[in-house]
């Protein structure tokens, strides 16, 4: 269980994050959706202790991220940030081998070995996994950094827009697989996404935030409406029913 | 590349370094040797060992600042050491002369000029990184503004000291290899030995840090305190080849970027060695060139900077070389 209490951050005047208090639970996919400039990117690095926080605490399991040690978080919860730029040559495995750092500190065991592995195959990138990440694509690059958090082997699995960069083939079976590790798996996995429809169709939970506050949280069909949305997005929704699940439309 | 591919590559490569810095090193010291070879020996020898204190010290410092900062055309230098070695020996000048400056116990000179340039760095991360805000980009950029400062000064006090104090002033401004002081030599090398102890374990580390401070911070590591740590090695490793020597400029990052082009991955544990080895290879093999070929004419920082100079116009102009 993610405990989110009280939290606030601002920079200089400007508050992006207004007092929120939000319980994750436990297991399953959490999908937080809002407009550009609602928080949503500033909160998940404030739980994974990207950014310090100025007021307010958030508990992972009963640790307070500010005050844990960052080695022992690090065996319980990983992020993936948006955009992961880098200057040095890496090959894939190599890449998804740092996802070991917190159990091997770069001594890897047969044990890391088989995560590495299972991770890899999970992302498909047993072809690709001796190139160059400079030899990728950008989806390509992007499934080799989540393959990276999927090694970790943390209980939570936080993402920043991991559809970034991603086609439409790759984006459905990327959340397949979100969805899939959070029920196989048994693992707690939150994601930043702008495409609502994929927050309607893949999540056990839906966290509304906008304007630095936590505006709504549910499960879809609570959060999937139209007055909602349209309040959220100031933008004019329709919402309809295909095939069990809720669709919103809006172009 | 299969992991085994990349290991007997980079095997491969460092062995050709090795032979290749080895050969410069025995070039160095035969060549041209006339007389009695004890003495011979023992003279080049001091020389060759500060050359290869500076070898090391560049490379390693430069590859560890690359790392942090997430730039590979970034060197130590920026952040204002060689613009305070110079400001420190122009204000000797122009408060006592250049008759002081040439009769200063140059031991006790080395140990001032080290402990005032590491403390310089350790009183400026200190302020920015006690603030609670971390940030190397910050330290980059008050290092090149306090450089400029440094600078501006040394440029006015030089104005206005006498043409002869100048001319000294000048020659010790560029970085010359011909230290004879065995004693100097023998610090530089047991302090470089004591930095070396502290880098011995942290290969892995430095690897994650390579990654940026996001992905570092998630895999657990105190992305602060290690910062703040290699900064601390840095400034210890190019204070003491500031020292030694004087300032070198251009050298780390052509050495650096050699090593990049040269290896086929960017782990530290093979990126290191290869540094190291390309910069002997560089210094010693320079050295020998410039005392053998253009006999003793110029000096080894004034090659360099050129060599390095145009390295870096043609690494600009052909963007990231791969």
């Amino acid at each position: 269980m993610i405990g989110i209490s009280g939290v606030s951050k601002s920079y200089g005047q400007t508050v992006v994050i207004d007092d929120v208090s939000l319980t994750l639970p436990k297991g399953g996919l959490t999908s937080i959706i809002g407009p550009n400039g609602a928080g949503k990117s500033t909160l998940m690095s404030m739980i994974a202790r990207l950014l310090p926080i100025d007021r307010g605490t958030v508990m992972v399991d009963g640790l307070d991220v500010a005050l844990t040690a960052g080695d022992a978080l690090a065996k319980r919860l990983s992020i993936l940030r948006q955009d992961n730029h880098l200057a040095a040559r890496l090959t894939v495995s190599d890449l998804v081998s740092f996802g070991r750092y917190p159990y091997s500190k770069g001594r890897l065991t047969d044990e890391d070995r088989g995560h590495i592995e299972r991770a890899l195959t999970y992302l498909g990138l047993d072809e690709l996994k001796h190139r160059f990440l400079d030899e990728l694509s950008g989806g390509q690059r992007q499934r080799a950094f989540v393959a990276m958090v999927l090694a970790q082997d943390t209980d939570y699995m936080l993402f920043d827009e991991p559809l970034n960069n991603l086609d439409i083939r790759h984006a459905v079976a990327m959340m397949k697989l979100l969805r899939d590790a959070a029920k196989d798996l048994g693992k707690t996995v939150v994601v930043v996404l702008h495409d609502i429809n994929f927050a309607s169709c893949y999540s056990d939970h839906i966290v509304v935030m906008r304007r630095g506050r936590l505006f709504r949280q549910g499960v879809p069909e609570e959060i999937i409406r139209e007055e909602i949305l349209i309040e959220t997005y100031e933008t004019d929704f329709k919402v309809r029913d295909m095939d069990g699940n809720r669709i919103a439309t809006f172009y | 590349m299969s992991p085994d591919e990349i290991r007997k590559s980079s095997r491969l490569i460092l062995l050709c370094l090795a032979a290749l810095a080895l050969i410069s090193m025995v070039a160095f010291m035969t060549l041209g040797a006339k007389g009695s070879w004890s003495f011979v020996l023992s003279f080049r020898g001091t020389r060759l060992a500060a050359m290869l204190i500076v070898a090391y010290a560049i490379a390693v410092s430069t590859v560890l600042f690359q790392t942090i900062t997430g730039n590979r055309i970034l060197t130590p230098a920026l952040t204002g050491f060689d613009a305070l070695y110079v400001l420190l020996q122009t204000s000797i000048v122009f408060l006592f002369g250049a008759a002081t400056l040439t009769g200063l116990d140059p031991q006790l000179m080395f140990i001032a000029e080290v402990a005032i340039m590491v403390g310089f760095s350790l009183a400026l991360y200190r302020l920015l990184f006690g603030s609670g805000r971390h940030n190397v980009h910050l330290v980059v950029l008050i290092g090149i503004v306090l450089g400029g400062l440094f600078r501006s000064m040394s440029g006015f006090l030089q104005r206005i000291i006498s043409p002869d104090d100048f001319v000294v002033l000048q020659d010790r401004l560029f970085a010359s290899f011909n230290v004879t002081d065995q004693t100097l030599v023998g610090v530089s090398a047991l302090l470089i030995g004591l930095v070396t102890i502290a880098i011995w374990r942290m290969f892995s580390v430095f690897d994650v840090m390579m990654l940026g401070r996001d992905t570092a911070v998630a895999l657990g590591v105190d992305h602060k305190a290690m910062t703040m740590r290699i900064l601390v090695l840095i400034s210890v490793l190019v204070s003491i080849s500031t020292a030694l020597v004087g300032p070198v400029t251009f050298f780390g990052l052509l050495v650096a970027n050699l090593a990049y082009i040269l290896m086929p991955a960017a782990k530290h544990r093979i990126m290191l060695p290869a540094a190291v080895l390309v910069a002997i290879i560089c210094l010693v093999g320079g050295q020998t060139i410039l005392e053998r070929v253009f006999a003793f004419d110029t000096a080894l920082s004034i090659i360099i900077e050129f060599a390095g100079g145009l390295f870096f116009i043609v690494f600009l102009l052909k963007g990231r070389v791969r």
